[in-house]
């Protein structure tokens, strides 16, 4: 369990005042200037050695996506955008830090905008964060009057700006080229890769997109040093997470916790345990609806960590943790999640445009039990022949859930056809 | 010409009054602009299109649309492609109060169907319909990202948190009152 000194986020609950002065007390903002004064190599490679993976969904090493930025003499501007587009369902981390930790993020932004050698950065914030939009700009007008941000950052000499940029309701927007696209004021739709933003991003120059939550833990990690945060966690898994424990517990919440907790451990603990006791659990997704949802046999043992979640085919994705116990109707449960992948497909590639609604479409007359088992396949065949074939992993995440219904949940599907 | 490009069969068909942004929207403007490069300013799109959604009381009519683009310089087919393509943006009126329900798994799990059916007897509204008295508009969403707070309910910029039928059902009666 993570010890109350590790912890980084103190007021994710939103107990104490989220304004700079505030949020100064809490150690944000403080010597940032010594920090800068350190060098880009140096906050690179302390976030390379701190093994910090993003904390978006993908799990890529941020220290190694930094690394990619072109070398040398500045040609073009370059861009570090902060990605707060939240919309994975069972996920709702980023929130809380933009309501209650502002000031982490906006500090984290200038660290990485130095390290990476941007002067401008935009926050891309999903549109109905109304409330959450205003405390970011509140609280980046703040750090603009203390001198943090804006030319001379924090007294270090290097110039930042950092902007709020409101999304308009599509989930697909949170892919980090959809997003791009958003934000140079198109639909937003995924651009193939390569190049990759790092090369070809933000009006066609080098471009970093990161997740709020990995960068608001760069200033500590930058404070405590790599070694500390590489300390916390298991190895490949290092540091701490935000969990979002929501569905079947007796107490939802968000939690701060190390990774590599166990998913029991974590239930427990943190979520009050699963309504009505462990025994009346059915299933969790372990990591927002994207990723496959694992059987009670599963979770009893299984580690909350990108690796040993991945040994049990499913991920750690977002850390959205969503429980069911046995009142749930899985087969519906899984089908919403189809519908909303249906709604928020861009409608570029045609394997998802018109997969999602037959996934969506089949899943529901299974759960009414209509059909036969060759259906079944059908359906899975369907998720094999989306998955893998678009441009961005919208098209993976949608055939992934019904994938891992099919897989350990077959057997209830049949007894519906049965029509027992 | 023009018309012919609008064929989302949502629009409305009547020619609505040109738009024009107010005084205080109006100068708002050069503030936006500036936030993004020189010669980007297409990137001002969306902060635009909420300013003029909200001056038009929750919509955004084609001749909304249109201002923006002439402002922006950009063609205008791409006005209405990326009004058409985000879900925020309403291209019909709303009621004063736009209640949005959120229906994806999380909220699901938490009773979110029985609220959304609630909402329906007592508004005696179906979804994406508007009472007759123009007050209360009623959707469906997809995840707000409130999870840990379901069942959610989005009414106008406010998230209701952690909402049982009765607490819903006492909060459209207070709105529907003032």
């Amino acid at each position: 369990m993570l010890r109350e000194s590790d912890r980084i986020f103190t007021n994710l609950y939103g107990t104490e005042d989220w304004r700079l002065k505030a949020a100064q007390s809490r150690g944000d903002w403080d010597k940032t200037k010594d920090l800068l004064a350190k060098g880009q190599a140096w906050i690179t490679q302390e976030v390379m050695t701190s093994g910090l993976k993003g904390r978006g969904g993908a799990g890529f090493p941020t220290g190694k996506k930094w690394s990619f930025m072109p070398k040398g003499e500045e040609v073009t501007p370059r861009y570090l955008i902060i990605n707060a587009d939240e919309s994975e369902p069972g996920t709702c981390k980023d929130r809380d830090i933009l309501r209650y930790e502002p000031h982490k993020l906006i500090e984290g932004a200038l660290l990485a905008g130095f390290a990476i050698g941007a002067h401008v950065g935009y926050i891309y914030i999903r549109g109905e964060f109304y409330q959450e939009a205003e405390h970011l700009e509140a609280a980046i007008a703040e750090a603009y009057k203390a001198g943090l941000l804006g030319k001379n950052a924090a007294n270090s000499g290097w110039s930042f700006d950092l902007y709020v940029h409101r999304g308009a309701g599509a989930y697909i927007c949170g892919e980090e080229t959809a997003l791009l696209e958003s934000l140079e004021g198109r639909k937003g739709m995924p651009r193939l890769k390569p190049p990759f933003p790092a090369i070809v991003g933000l009006y066609g120059c080098p471009t970093i997109v990161n997740n709020v939550e990995t960068l608001a833990v760069v200033p500590t990690i930058l404070r405590r040093g790599g070694s500390w945060f590489a300390s916390i966690g298991t190895p490949d898994n290092a540091g701490t997470k935000i969990f979002c424990l929501s569905g079947h517990v007796n107490k939802p919440c968000n939690v701060e916790e190390a990774l590599g907790i166990p998913m029991k451990e974590l239930i427990e603990k943190h979520g009050g345990g699963v309504r009505g006791g462990w025994d009346n659990l059915l299933a969790v997704i372990p990591g927002g609806s994207s990723v496959s949802l694992l059987p009670k046999e599963i979770c009893e043992t299984v580690l909350m960590d990108f690796t040993s979640l991945a040994k049990v085919k499913s991920a750690l994705g977002t850390a959205g943790v969503i429980v069911m116990d046995k009142s749930t109707d899985v087969v519906r449960a899984i089908a919403r999640l189809s519908k909303f992948y249906m709604h928020e497909s861009c409608g570029q590639c045609t394997p998802c445009r018109e997969g999602t609604g037959w996934m969506w479409r089949m899943l529901m007359r299974l759960a009414e039990g209509e059909g036969t088992s060759k259906d079944i396949d059908q359906l899975e065949e369907v998720t094999h022949q989306v998955e893998g074939h678009t441009i961005c992993a919208l098209g993976d995440a949608a055939a992934w859930p019904v994938q891992g219904l099919i897989r350990h949940f077959r057997p209830e599907l049949e007894r519906r056809l049965r029509r027992e | 010409m023009k018309k012919k490009l609008v064929l989302k069969k949502d629009l409305p068909t009547e020619k609505s009054t040109p738009f024009i942004f107010s005084p205080e929207n109006e100068a708002k403007i050069p503030e936006l602009l500036k936030r993004y490069p020189e010669g980007r300013q297409a990137s001002a799109i969306l902060p635009l299109f909420y300013l003029a959604q909200r001056q038009c009381g929750g919509w955004l009519p084609p001749s909304a649309i249109e201002k923006v683009t002439e402002i922006l310089r950009v063609p205008v087919i791409r006005g209405y492609e990326v009004a058409t393509f985000y879900t925020l943006f309403n291209l019909k009126p709303v009621g004063t109060y736009h209640v949005q329900v959120c229906g994806t798994t999380p909220c699901m799990l938490r009773g979110s169907e029985a609220l959304l059916s609630a909402c329906k007897r007592h508004l005696n509204i179906e979804c994406g319909e508007t009472t007759k008295n123009g007050a209360f508009t009623l959707n469906e969403v997809e995840c707000l990202s409130a999870c840990v707070n379901a069942p959610v309910v989005q009414i106008n910029d406010t998230y209701y948190e952690d909402l049982t039928e009765e607490a819903l059902i006492k909060l459209l009666e207070g709105l529907a009152s003032c």
